[in-house]
């Protein structure tokens, strides 16, 4: 049984769904936020693959594209002792209580 | 990040956990000097400025020009460098694939999103929905016709995998009836979909 | 060309390979639905860093020779639909290939 992101030919009938979203900012700044930290040679895309691809199965498939990106940063940044957990909630929180 | 840029986040719509904690992480990063609102925001101009435009002037240019089109099958890089494109020196690489009336290429990336974003920008969500990457190595011409698209059983269909460092561009046929069109007029006939290769211009 | 932190490039165009079997438990670039067919080197991409290794924070070395593989789809796909000619060509380093 292939890992849940190694999808080639895969049993799938369902229709390919071919509605195209328009990304919103944090997409494309979370897109960026990677980029920018590849640029400085604080994570290569390889890792940020390997992050996305230890996200349990569930998650790979629920998650949306950039949802993942965002799991993976986050693994990533963790990993490195960049950031910890309990930072992000709170930033979280604190971004929360701030209307967004 | 500055409280400006705080604000721009906010909408009538509460963020779901998942796009709060991505403002968050960047917040943070900005916080302890890895980057700056800035460098992001020149980042996602950066892309956004990236459009299957771009790809549709190479292919209008390898169509008007031969000895260009065979200088791009060889050696992409150098030859988009011609046109100010660049690649990046080391990864990912690119490679142009030309489609004949006897040969279609088809795209995909099954293990992530691999996708020539040089030259088309960001892929558009079903690129990277599970069921294209599953379907797209065992179905092609199945995937092709839910896009319209139906090959003649002679034409040989390749299916292009990029799992590593290389990403594919497709080089769709000129279509018949433009022998009198202008480069520009032509890159106005590519669509992204032809040179993903899910789709022909003369369908 | 091959420099001392590079894997010797060891297949020509049109040598016949193997795609080799396994799951290992890092990061791999080698699809489950190629794995233990039979294919041709189309042509060889150029030689880059391992991502198996730089996935995990290594320097990628030695460099690995990538070559464009090219598989029939009827072996790939038992009830393979289109023209018995067609074929998948895909990416596969070149530790990941043995000569068939």
């Amino acid at each position: 049984m292939p890992a849940a992101h190694d999808r080639g030919g895969w049993p799938d009938d369902t229709p390919i769904d071919r509605t195209e979203h328009e990304y919103s900012d944090w997409e494309r700044r979370v897109d960026a936020v990677h980029q920018v930290l590849a640029a400085q040679g604080i994570r290569t895309t390889d890792e940020m693959r390997r992050a996305i691809e230890s996200l349990p199965p569930e998650q790979y498939e629920s998650l949306s594209y950039y949802e993942k990106w965002t799991a993976a940063l986050e693994i990533l940044l963790i990993e490195k002792g960049i950031l910890t957990a309990a930072e992000i909630d709170a930033k979280a929180a604190e971004l929360r209580q701030r209307g967004l | 990040m500055t409280a400006t840029h705080v604000e721009d986040h906010v909408h009538d719509q509460p963020m779901s956990e998942v796009a709060l904690r991505s403002v968050a992480i960047e917040a943070l990063l900005a916080d302890k000097g890895l980057l700056t609102a800035d460098q992001v925001q020149q980042q996602v101009n950066l892309m956004d400025g990236r459009t299957p435009a771009d790809g549709a002037r190479v292919v209008a240019r390898a169509w008007t020009d031969a000895a260009f089109k065979a200088r791009l099958l060889a050696d992409s890089r150098s030859a988009l460098a011609e046109m100010g494109i660049s690649i990046p020196a080391e990864t990912p690489h690119l490679a142009v694939v030309e489609n004949t009336d006897d040969l279609h290429h088809l795209v995909v990336c099954t293990l992530c999103s691999c996708y020539p974003r040089m030259l088309l920008g960001r892929p558009p969500d079903w690129y990277k929905s599970l069921a294209y990457r599953a379907r797209a190595v065992s179905d092609p011409r199945g995937v092709m016709a839910e896009f319209g698209t139906t090959l003649p059983t002679d034409t040989r269909v390749d299916v292009l995998d990029s799992t590593a460092d290389m990403r594919y561009l497709v080089l769709p046929c000129r279509p018949a009836g433009t022998e009198g069109m202008s480069e520009e007029e032509l890159a106005g006939l590519v669509t992204r979909d032809s040179m993903i290769g899910v789709t022909r211009l003369s369908d | 060309m091959t420099t001392i932190s590079s894997e010797t490039v060891r297949y020509p165009d049109g040598a016949a390979v193997r795609v080799r079997v396994g799951a290992p438990a890092h990061h791999f670039r080698t699809p489950a639905y190629i794995q233990g067919h039979t294919g041709v080197v189309d042509a060889l991409c150029g030689t880059y860093p391992n991502p198996e290794s730089l996935a995990h924070g290594g320097d990628g070395l030695p460099r690995q020779p990538l070559y464009r593989v090219r598989l029939r789809q009827t072996d790939l796909w038992p009830d393979y639909a289109g023209n018995p000619d067609d074929t998948l060509l895909v990416d596969v380093y070149q530790h990941w290939l043995e000569p068939a």
